[in-house]
């Protein structure tokens, strides 16, 4: 630990190297130079620390104490181990919000992944032209607009009557045109569209930053090689962007795990659950049923879901340094 | 850089088709705001006569001015206190690194994954104990905690890439901390501090959990909360609704239009360090 922060500052350990007689005075004075400035520079600390542990941590551990208890928020609270638990497993409503909120990922995250990575390593060499930098704003509005709005608008696009059953009847796929968002088999994939919608700027923008961040010379030295553009993708586009794509997986895997905004606007969780997620059932349970024991146990659960999943991400895409 | 006819042609093609999908909703929207109120107008159609009073309808209907001021006021309660505090503690953590530095960030970083759900019912109870319930403070108080994994992690990012020898060359010269600070790192962080401002400011506008959960009165709460409650009471009547989302959403794209070079040119520059 204390080499490791020692060669921090190369400085310092010129000072220390010649070897004279106030060699150990003045190990001493440093030493006592650098906790000075450790204590002053924890003080810093301070600030974000308090809200973060008054806000954050603090909720963070009721939560986990609240799960152990039946509760309705006003009267008197009973102790009842592990039942909120068990019941998550027991009740399909619970399981299921659980499932929808991992099927939401498809949507998410992988569609504005796949799509963005395609797309930005098309149009990676003109990345400079006046299209392409247009195009970075408006890719970038659904990321900027309330997520509510977003919802608002798609509701209105995927009814009945929508602009989406209207394409579709143009094109001569009139005999499948539904609500998309009151069908019980539809509900989760429309609700996921939207999602998609909103994360494709970002996802495109952010890996295409990458990609412009990879040394030409390495494509033309696989031009040279004769690699084709499939090759060069693989070979050099998609191991140079590691850390983008982990960064927008991450970024839109825990946006697709604690979906509430869209869903809340757009299908309130249903019809017949089938939009359900953790985030909403949490609210549902917690504010509506009152039952505060039961809504925390899931989003316990729910939590320790999303650091399941995002944490092998991360050690996926962490680049070895 | 050689690039071919057809790629250049595939690439523009695709490019223009995905601006077309981002697009045409905001269109449809606004096309469906001009229709007469509580019709169900379909498609892009251009309406006959097209009403523009839906948008002074929608306007006062929201009472839109008190919705700004709440929203200006959760913003000003909000970003430039968690821009100072996530500055001091990226600065100490990425730059001075003081003993336990690393278990103080893991700890920060903890709370990065944390979707608000989590934690949104003990909030509430807290926030109620405390008697902010239905005030602004309900949503600023925790947005300041709920930042701070973020921020501080993309402020210590920022100070990480600071060479050490810049800080050793100011206290060769005499400079204590805080000057260090505030005359060396805080002017080179600026490109780092404006684009976390940005985003700041619009996921305060855009935060709705807490304030559905934390306050009944949309006139306490951000815009897109109170969006909620408009939709909640004037849903059935498209036009108007469309309008008023209209409304909510504009100040969002033109403080990202205003911004939008600082904002790209900073993710482009790779400060995004997830």
């Amino acid at each position: 630990m204390n080499e490791m922060r020692t060669t921090g500052a190369p400085g310092r350990r010129e000072v220390a190297a010649p070897a004279s007689t106030s060699l150990e005075a003045r190990r001493r004075a440093l030493k006592a130079r650098r906790l000075r400035r450790g204590w002053a520079a924890l003080g810093l600390v301070v600030p974000a620390a308090f809200f973060y542990v008054i806000f954050v941590l603090r909720p963070l551990v009721l939560t986990v104490q609240y799960s152990f208890y039946d509760w309705n928020g006003v009267g008197a609270s009973t102790f009842v181990g592990a039942e909120n638990y068990t019941r998550l497993v027991e009740k399909p409503e619970l399981l299921g919000s659980i499932v929808n909120a991992l099927e939401l990922i498809i949507y998410f995250s992988f569609v504005p992944v796949i799509l963005g990575l395609l797309t930005a390593a098309t149009i990676r060499k003109f990345a400079a032209s006046r299209l392409a930098l247009v195009s970075r704003t408006v890719l970038f509005l659904p990321q900027v607009i309330p997520l509510v709005a977003a919802g608002i608008m798609w509701t209105w696009l995927l009814a009945t009557d929508g602009l989406v059953n209207e394409l579709m009847r143009l094109v001569g796929l009139g005999s499948i045109t539904r609500a998309w968002l009151g069908d019980t088999s539809t509900a989760l994939g429309a609700v996921g569209v939207i999602g998609a919608w909103v994360a494709l700027g970002l996802c495109l923008l952010l890996l295409l930053s990458g990609m412009t961040k990879i040394d030409p010379a390495l494509y033309e030295a696989a031009r040279i090689d004769g690699a084709g553009a499939v090759r060069e993708f693989f070979a050099i586009t998609l191991p140079s962007v590691r850390q983008e794509i982990g960064v927008c997986v991450t970024v839109t895997v825990i946006a697709a795990l604690a979906a509430f905004d869209i869903v809340y606007i757009s299908t309130q969780g249903g019809p017949a659950n089938s939009t359900l997620v953790p985030g909403l059932e949490i609210y549902y349970l917690g504010f509506f049923s009152r039952e505060v024991g039961q809504a925390s146990a899931l989003a316990v659960v729910f939590m320790v879901l999303v650091l399941a999943v995002v944490l092998p991400i991360q050690r996926l895409t962490k680049e070895e340094d | 850089m050689i690039v071919s006819r057809r790629e250049r042609w595939l690439g523009h093609a695709l490019l223009i088709l995905l601006m077309a999908v981002t697009v045409i909703p905001f269109i449809s929207l606004f096309v469906t705001a001009l229709h007469e109120p509580g019709t169900y107008p379909s498609g892009l159609e251009w309406p006959e006569t097209p009403y523009w009073s839906n948008f002074v309808d929608a306007f006062q209907a929201a009472d839109m001015w008190a919705l700004l001021w709440s929203s200006v006021l959760i913003e000003l309660g909000v970003v430039p206190a968690a821009l100072l505090i996530a500055t001091l503690a990226g600065f100490s953590l990425g730059h001075l690194r003081p003993p336990g530095h690393r278990w103080i960030f893991l700890t920060f970083v903890l709370g990065l994954t944390l979707p608000f759900q989590a934690i949104i019912v003990p909030l509430y109870y807290q926030m109620r104990d405390l008697q902010l319930l239905n005030t602004r403070w309900a949503i600023i108080l925790p947005l300041l905690g709920l930042y701070m994994p973020f921020a501080v992690m993309w402020m210590r990012a920022h100070f990480v890439t600071m060479p050490p020898d810049l800080s050793e060359a100011a206290r060769i010269d005499g400079a204590n901390t805080w000057k260090l600070f505030t005359r060396v790192h805080v002017p080179l962080s600026r490109p780092a501090l404006s684009s976390l401002g940005i985003l700041m400011f619009l996921w305060t506008w855009n935060q709705f959990l807490l304030a559905v959960v934390l306050v009944d009165d949309p006139k306490n709460r951000t815009m897109a909360g109170a969006l909620g409650a408009f939709q909640g009471q004037w849903g059935t009547d498209v036009p108007l609704l469309c309008a008023g989302s209209l409304l909510i959403l504009t100040p969002t794209l033109l403080v990202f239009l205003a911004f939008q070079r600082q904002f790209v040119s900073a993710l482009m520059q790779g400060a995004l360090k997830g």
